[in-house]
């Protein structure tokens, strides 16, 4: 039918402009009791005693809810057993839920829980990554000899990058809705992976044999913000309506959203490079370091896909790469698009324009020295595929944006530049890789599974736990199903992300739902027309005869990892990912040279994802991410102190507007992946990746400021300037 | 408590609610759901509406203030067909991603659109920068009403 490459819109566009389309908060009927929080005021210590007294007392319907009270372990499963669903003596973070109430409003939920009292003792917490010591999670790559390597080396090099705290600010707080009927306790809700939380909730209630079952709403924005911290509203919400008897409904507000949920964790990441006087990388030894906040959560994953791109996409015969993520006493930080590789990879990049400097080569020359080719071998000893684009991606972009003789004129302009107040132009660039799917085993473990079921009247329905939260999933789906079938994308249904209903796709997450997921609608709906045969009717009249005459038609197929793709989580050896995306941003600056606030003025893209299903919401996945990279570099900061976030709402945490954003002009490249059916490779994270790096690059084309760390604010431009030699 | 008269999307409503009861929370109980609380102190721009043809933020404004007043919402500005010039061409440039902003961008859209038919790209950034958006980095949105303001000038 040719309706791969195309770009039918969205199916529930119309519902969102109008605004029926269902979100968390829409659901809550009349008879909807609300719920509230409990948390914290310290950042670490012991809980003495919890006195709900006083609330009760006000309102005799409030219902209160302690770990005393939970009916199972007081546990939320993510990779380790360690983040408690409530307070429970040890308060490991500051605005930690300690307990929960419900109440037939939302006013008189909020009055209630104002109205506990929480007595404390306080201890010192941990905060920052040098007062760190307790060690979350480590990992490390050993590729070559590094030791020799720079021992022998012309030139080493030497950095460090920093990075802090970057809020997810989906539009749509997050919120959950439970009810418990018949023995089904049924939470819906602004989520990611209805399965993760399936399993959290089946952990919680374990003991009351409920049946559980969760569904997603409508969801305002991800970004990973609603990948694992679901599991704990979730559970939340549910808890009060097992105990109250009535549907609740939690939902956050700004404030608390900001304050309450996870974060991208900050970063501290050293290089020592040993280079040939030509600029070729002789050995790469980088240690990466994450603040992991107060639990571990998925904090190890992070940190494997933040150490395995740390070294940026070049190639190194010797290469080192130690990764630990350390223990603070701040809310645990966690998935945030890109899941550890923009930190790791801003280091890379930055790295890479001082190695440039120091050798007097521009940063366009450095880069095409040393990116991956085909056939080269990652520090993991993963051998590189035919469809690696690094050089591609950078020529592309280099060419649109005139990079090279934009950069020299701008470098020479800086050199000449009168103090005139006048505005200076910036230009800079930045390459990245990003590896599509779960990294190492993640995939063969989690055997995923999605299907096709045909109805009677022969309308094929799409069976997966995929989840939209923005990035248009459903129509890229529809498009799959409907090539394979040979129907319509309007053709196809979309079951609901619902655990009742369909099998575990595996998470919404990690750039993994068009490649992995969409190679198993493929493959299911390629088995359905083989069974139902080819002929001239049209699909559904075929499929409702076949159906007629043998029963349902249904097919599901699960996820299988080729044999010899496999890797060694021991030892950090062999196929990281099936598949990696590759990447170049060139940012475009304006510097003002008094206030020294940046401007972006244009950034120019090249991407390759293997191919486009829909090319309009791919590059729309490319544009949106590309603007959260390149306000991560300048604008965007949680400021934390004492262990409490200082800008804890809209007014003070800032993220671009229309003002703000940049031109934004995206080039797809289309280099199928061979590792599936369909070509397709990851493209929800990887514009994280080089619009930080690229964007710093800028600045320094424009005012000779090196800056080596996010975001580069003025208040840190001006301490760079006045420190400089 | 006090009684309060709105007119919502053409459609009369009678309310009894305290004076300072946000405009939002009374919309939203009304049935008026594209009105979306994003930050609760008028920065994000989802819940806007138009106030006598005028674009507020609904969660600043108190229902005393809209007695009497108009009130238009995103559903009576894109109609239910989805054909007007607005709704096309934020379909058809990929300007909707997960939607939260949508009713509020739409709104202010629409308010540009009727004062300034033919706006160019920085008038569109300049009416537009009180609704925020965290998917799309604003290009797609931006060349939607563009295109809605060159489809409504053909089909005058």
């Amino acid at each position: 039918m040719g309706v791969i490459g195309t770009s039918p819109p969205r199916s529930d566009g119309l519902d969102k402009l109008r605004g029926t389309a269902g979100y968390v908060d829409d659901l809550a009927g009349e008879d909807t009791w609300h719920g509230a929080t409990v948390r914290t005021s310290v950042a670490c210590g012991t809980v003495l005693a919890i006195d709900a007294a006083a609330a009760r007392a006000a309102d005799p319907d409030v219902v209160v809810v302690t770990a005393a009270d939970l009916p199972g372990p007081n546990v939320l499963p993510v990779i380790q057993n360690d983040w408690p669903v409530l307070a429970d003596g040890t308060i490991e973070h500051l605005n930690q839920p300690v307990a929960l109430v419900a109440a037939p409003t939302r006013a008189r939920a909020r009055a209630a829980a104002d109205l506990v009292s929480v007595e404390v003792e306080p201890s010192e917490p941990v905060l920052g990554l040098d007062a760190a010591h307790e060690v979350l999670a480590s990992c490390s790559i050993d590729h070559g000899d590094v030791d020799v390597a720079i021992a022998d080396a012309e030139h080493v090099i030497e950095g460090t990058f920093e990075s802090g705290l970057q809020e997810h600010v989906y539009i749509e707080t997050q919120g959950m809705l439970a009810r418990v009927e018949g023995g089904v306790l049924t939470v819906v809700g602004s989520l990611q992976c209805p399965y993760y939380l399936q399993h959290a909730l089946e952990a919680v209630f374990a003991p009351t044999g409920f049946e559980i079952r969760v569904t997603q709403a409508t969801t305002g924005g991800g970004f990973g913000g609603k990948e694992e911290f679901p599991d704990q509203i979730g559970a939340h919400a549910a808890l009060l309506a097992w105990k109250s008897g009535h549907e609740v409904v939690l939902l956050y507000d700004r404030h608390e959203d900001i304050i309450g949920t996870t974060k991208r964790h900050p970063a501290r990441v050293t290089h020592r490079t040993a280079v040939s006087g030509d600029g070729t990388l002789i050995a790469q030894d980088i240690e990466v370091l994450l603040d992991g906040g107060a639990f571990v959560t998925l904090s190890p994953v992070v940190l494997s896909r933040a150490v395995i791109h740390a070294g940026g996409p070049y190639r190194c015969r010797n290469v080192r790469i130690r990764g630990r993520v350390l223990k603070t006493n701040t809310p645990p930080n966690g998935a945030f698009r890109g899941f550890g590789a923009p930190q790791s990879q801003l280091g890379a990049e930055r790295q890479m324009d001082q190695i440039a400097r120091r050798l007097g080569i521009d940063p366009l020359t450095a880069r095409r020295i040393n990116a991956y080719r085909d056939g080269d071998v990652t520090p993991t000893g993963q051998v590189l595929d035919a469809s690696t684009s690094a050089l591609e991606v950078l020529e592309t972009t280099a060419r649109r944006a005139d990079f090279l003789t934009r950069w020299k004129t701008n470098e020479s302009a800086r050199v000449d530049a009168l103090d005139d107040g006048a505005p200076r132009d910036g230009i800079g660039i930045a390459l990245a890789w990003h590896g599509s799917g779960f990294t190492g085993d993640g995939e063969r473990r989690l055997r995923a599974r999605a299907g096709i079921e045909v109805d009677d009247g022969g309308r094929p329905w799409v069976l997966s736990a995929s989840t939209d939260f923005g990035q248009g999933t459903e129509v890229v789906f529809q498009q799959i199903v409907a090539e394979a079938l040979g129907v319509f994308p309007e053709d196809v249904g979309i079951r609901p992300p619902d655990t009742h209903l369909v099998p575990d796709s595996g998470p919404t997450v990690a750039s993994r739902t068009v490649m992995i997921v969409g190679s198993l609608l493929h493959r299911a709906a390629r088995e359905i027309r083989g069974r139902v045969g080819d002929g001239p009717e049209p699909f559904q009249e075929r499929a409702a005869a076949w159906i007629a005459a043998n029963g349902p038609l249904k097919a599901e197929t699960m996820h299988q990892t080729p044999p010899g793709a496999t890797f060694d989580e021991s030892t950090y050896r062999g196929v990281a990912y099936p598949a990696y995306g590759w990447i170049c941003d060139v940012v475009e600056v304006s510097v003002d040279p008094d206030t020294l606030l940046v401007t972006p003025r244009k950034v120019t893209v090249a991407c390759d994802v293997g191919r486009a299903v829909n090319p309009a919401l791919c590059a729309g996945q490319i544009e949106g991410g590309t603007l959260q990279a390149v306000a991560w570099a300048y604008l965007e900061e949680v400021k934390c102190e004492n262990g409490r976030y200082l800008n804890d709402r809209l007014q003070t945490c800032l993220i671009p507007t229309t003002r703000d954003a940049p031109e934004l002009d995206v080039r797809l490249v289309e280099n199928p992946s061979p590792a599936g059916p369909l070509g397709t490779k990851g493209v929800g994270e990887i514009p994280m990746d080089a619009g930080a790096p690229a964007t710093l690059a800028a600045i320094e084309n424009a005012t000779g400021i090196a800056a080596s760390s996010v975001p580069a604010t003025p208040e840190r431009l001006l301490e760079l300037m006045e420190d400089a030699p | 408590m006090s009684r309060h008269a709105l007119i919502v999307d053409g459609r009369r409503i009678l309310v009894e609610r305290d004076p300072m009861d946000r405009l939002l929370d009374v919309l939203r109980d009304a049935g008026a759901k594209g009105v979306r609380e994003g930050c609760g102190e008028g920065e994000c721009g989802s819940c806007t509406v138009l106030l006598d043809d005028q674009p507020v933020c609904a969660c600043l404004v108190p229902v005393f203030q809209a007695d009497g007043a108009s009130i238009v919402t995103s559903a009576g500005v894109i109609d239910a067909a989805g054909q007007d010039a607005l709704a096309s061409a934020m379909l058809t440039e990929g300007g909707v991603q997960c939607g939260a902003c949508t009713p509020g961008i739409a709104v202010t859209a629409h308010a540009l659109l009727a004062k300034d038919p033919a706006p160019d790209r920085d008038a569109v950034r300049d009416a537009l920068a009180g609704n925020l958006c965290r998917c799309t980095g604003y290009e797609r949105i931006l060349r939607a009403v563009l295109r809605a303001a060159t489809a409504k000038e053909e089909a005058s």
